[in-house]
């Protein structure tokens, strides 16, 4: 099986760990991994913006360097809703169109495509999952609150085959967390507020750590714990998962 | 009334008073908690809500033949129709109508379109008085300020506020805050206004095209009341509210109270249909941007909106800022997505008033994708040149940067090198991420450096 790893932008210069243990977790799954190192970014921040006409070159780039592989896993919820949503090519539609349906988030993958139902993994601290609403309400990573359905949750599942871990509740189980992509800088105040409640969530059920399919999500309440000297920190799912080949 | 700061300002004035957000929020949480118990004890919660998003399709795929079949059993059923356009022409007919039986006082309920319309600053310049019944919609006009929500008009008050109000405004002593005694003295208020007015204008929930009937639906029994007593009635509909037939009445009944408030069904669901004996019954049929909106295919599907504000309480943006912030008639998520369509210059930020979280879209009764619509508003106001020069000039910065995997490299290294080496380059007060915010840790390499490195050897 012949991966492209996608590493979103941010996620490459600001949080190498968690996608060294997105690599990592996947080889030890017998995947072959490659990192297409002329990647930048899924076009996301202009498109969200109302700029998807300005996107079209990061799409090229994007197909130009993905179009190969089998599958393509991410460690971005976010990122990835994105790519199927909205990646188009003047250029190679078709093989634009074949990356959409093949291209997946790392829990859906190793949910679904791996059907990973045994772990390896130590961790041994109580973890809350903040759902990302992209990996939610956009890739169906967790049944969403507002429907009546039955209840399943990918996150969950892979958390719950990790030793020493105890999951932590939510008052509200899927709220968003304000980020929002710009909105976290152009709607500052409610950003902050929203990202402020969500943490308040967790600690107060006792989590030490925040986990997520989502980066973006953990990077803005990353930062108002540290702003706020909170003890509490956030760690990508990844990292969780391959936690036991990281040095405690 | 009318504000010139956009949403995020507004936004940051009410975050100024962090336990007045707290109380807003779990007002507004409660009552999306209230909806999905009752969503979870209606059988076939979800088809319900495709059913009603179906027959919605219907209508809007048909509007035409519906309003022309609506039109004419209404004047069969001895109703006077009139079509209007725009805010001007509706109240126009309506102060029409009104000087032609010399009535000088109005009674008002349950009507979003004519607060949307300006009724009453109109009517009040020609000497007429309105008075809105709903109890919420009464404080907001006492209060001078638009309703901040389309069903809980005055949630962003508490009842303390609503005690000086009354105080100021009723006579109510000091300091009486008491929500039973404070409806107590309202209601007899308003008992006089209806036993006085010979004119009762209403909204229309839905319009039955089949039978001529008009729906609305009420809890406080005031609509019933000011049409049974008057003599003049009038109601006011947009165009979008029509169903075929009375049977889909029961699949929207269902899903309007639960939607809103977690309420089975409203208390109130009155059928209009023909004048009593004496009685006059107009309805004026408004168009306002709607029919436009049907040109538009990828936002036409917001007209299925049956205004029940579920989307308003889940929202987390409207929770957390209120609406009065969304400085429209409709706020929330449905107000972003219906505004640009009436104003897209004034409207312009509303459609990034959101974190495109979704939730919206999960608990709209008629299954309007909300946050689609939002999206998809965004492109549609920078492509009308709507957003700043200043945001279009960054846009294109970065899109030039992550087109081209080298400039990215530098642009990736020259920020972590300035946050390391030069942080107050970055954590300062131009920063709005900075104001509340640490900058994530940047000490270490980026993946693909590390990966050069390190990448052949896994």
């Amino acid at each position: 099986m012949n991966i492209g790893l996608f590493i979103p932008c941010y996620v490459n210069q600001l949080y190498p760990n968690a996608a060294i243990a997105t690599l990592e977790l996947l080889q030890k799954f017998g995947a072959d991994v490659t990192y297409p190192a002329k990647q930048t970014c899924c076009g996301q921040p202009m498109a969200n913006s109302g700029y998807e006409h300005l996107t079209q070159s990061c799409n090229d780039l994007f197909v130009e360097n993905f179009s190969k592989f089998d599958y393509i896993v991410a460690p971005s919820a976010s990122c990835v809703l994105h790519v199927k949503d909205h990646l188009h090519s003047h250029a190679d539609e078709a093989a634009a169109t074949e990356i959409r349906g093949k291209i997946y988030e790392l829990v859906e993958f190793l949910t679904d495509v791996l059907k990973i139902e045994k772990l390896d993994a130590h961790f041994p601290h109580k973890v809350g999952i903040h759902q990302s609403c992209h990996g939610l309400r956009g890739l169906h990573l967790a049944q969403m609150s507002e429907l009546i359905a039955p209840d399943f949750s990918k996150p969950r599942h892979l958390l719950n085959m990790v030793s020493g871990l105890e999951l932590t509740e939510l008052d509200r189980v899927d709220e968003c967390c304000g980020f929002g992509g710009l909105f976290c800088i152009a709607e500052e105040a409610v950003s902050v507020k929203m990202g402020k409640d969500r943490i308040t969530d967790h600690t107060k059920h006792g989590a030490e750590y925040i986990t997520s399919p989502d980066l973006s999500c953990l990077m803005h309440m990353e930062g108002i714990l540290q702003r706020n000297k909170s003890k509490v920190k956030i760690i990508h799912i990844a990292e969780i998962l391959n936690s036991s080949s990281i040095k405690a | 009334m009318k504000s010139t700061l956009d949403h995020a300002a507004l936004a940051e004035e009410f975050n100024k008073d962090e336990e007045r957000v707290d109380w807003h929020d779990g007002a507004l949480w409660w009552i999306r908690q209230k909806r999905d118990r009752s969503a979870h004890q209606t059988p076939q919660w979800e088809e319900l809500r495709e059913a009603a998003s179906a027959i919605k399709s219907n209508v809007i795929s048909n509007l035409h033949d519906y309003l022309i079949q609506f039109e004419e059993n209404l004047k069969k059923n001895g109703v006077k129709v009139y079509w209007a356009s725009d805010a001007e022409e509706h109240n126009q007919i309506v102060y029409s109508i009104l000087k032609a039986k010399e009535i000088k006082q109005m009674v008002k309920s349950k009507s979003m379109l004519t607060e949307e319309c300006h009724l009453n600053e109109f009517l009040e310049e020609r000497g007429i008085e309105v008075i809105n019944s709903d109890l919420g919609e009464y404080i907001q006009q006492i209060d001078n300020e638009p309703p901040s929500h389309i069903v809980l008009p005055c949630i962003h008050k508490r009842k303390e506020e609503i005690g000086e109000l009354f105080h100021e405004h009723l006579g109510t002593e000091k300091g009486l805050s008491d929500p039973t005694l404070l409806t107590r003295v309202a209601r007899k208020h308003l008992r006089n206004v209806f036993l006085t007015r010979r004119a009762a204008l209403t909204g229309v929930n839905f319009a039955v095209a089949e039978t001529g009937e008009y729906v609305v639906c009420t809890n406080e029994g005031n609509a019933d009341m000011g049409a049974h007593l008057s003599e003049v009635q009038i109601a006011s509909m947009g165009l979008e509210k029509i169903i075929p037939e009375r049977k889909h009445l029961g699949v929207f009944l269902r899903l309007l109270a639960r939607s809103a408030i977690g309420q089975p069904i409203t208390i109130y669901s009155s059928h209009y249909k023909k004048p009593r004996p004496g009685q006059e019954m107009h309805l004026i049929l408004v168009d306002k941007g709607r029919s436009n909106l049907l040109a538009r295919p990828d936002f036409r599907e917001s007209l299925k909106c049956i205004k029940c504000g579920g989307c308003m309480n889940t929202c987390p943006v409207y929770r957390k800022s209120g609406g009065l912030s969304y400085h429209n008639t409709i706020s929330g998520p449905i107000g972003a997505i219906l505004a640009p369509n009436l104003d897209m210059k004034q409207h312009a930020d509303l459609p990034f008033a959101s974190t495109l979280c979704g939730s919206c879209s999960n608990v709209c009764p008629v299954k309007i994708p909300i946050h689609d619509q939002l999206y998809k508003w965004r492109q549609e106001i920078v492509k009308q040149g709507y957003s700043a020069s200043r945001k279009t000039f960054s846009m294109k910065a970065m899109a030039l940067t992550l087109s081209s995997p080298e400039i990215y490299k530098t642009a990736g290294k020259t920020g972590r090198w300035l946050l390391n080496n030069a942080p107050f380059a970055i954590n300062n007060k131009f920063n709005p991420w900075y104001k509340q915010r640490d900058m994530p840790d940047s000490s270490q390499q980026s993946f693909g450096e590390w990966y050069a490195k390190n990448g052949s050897k896994k």
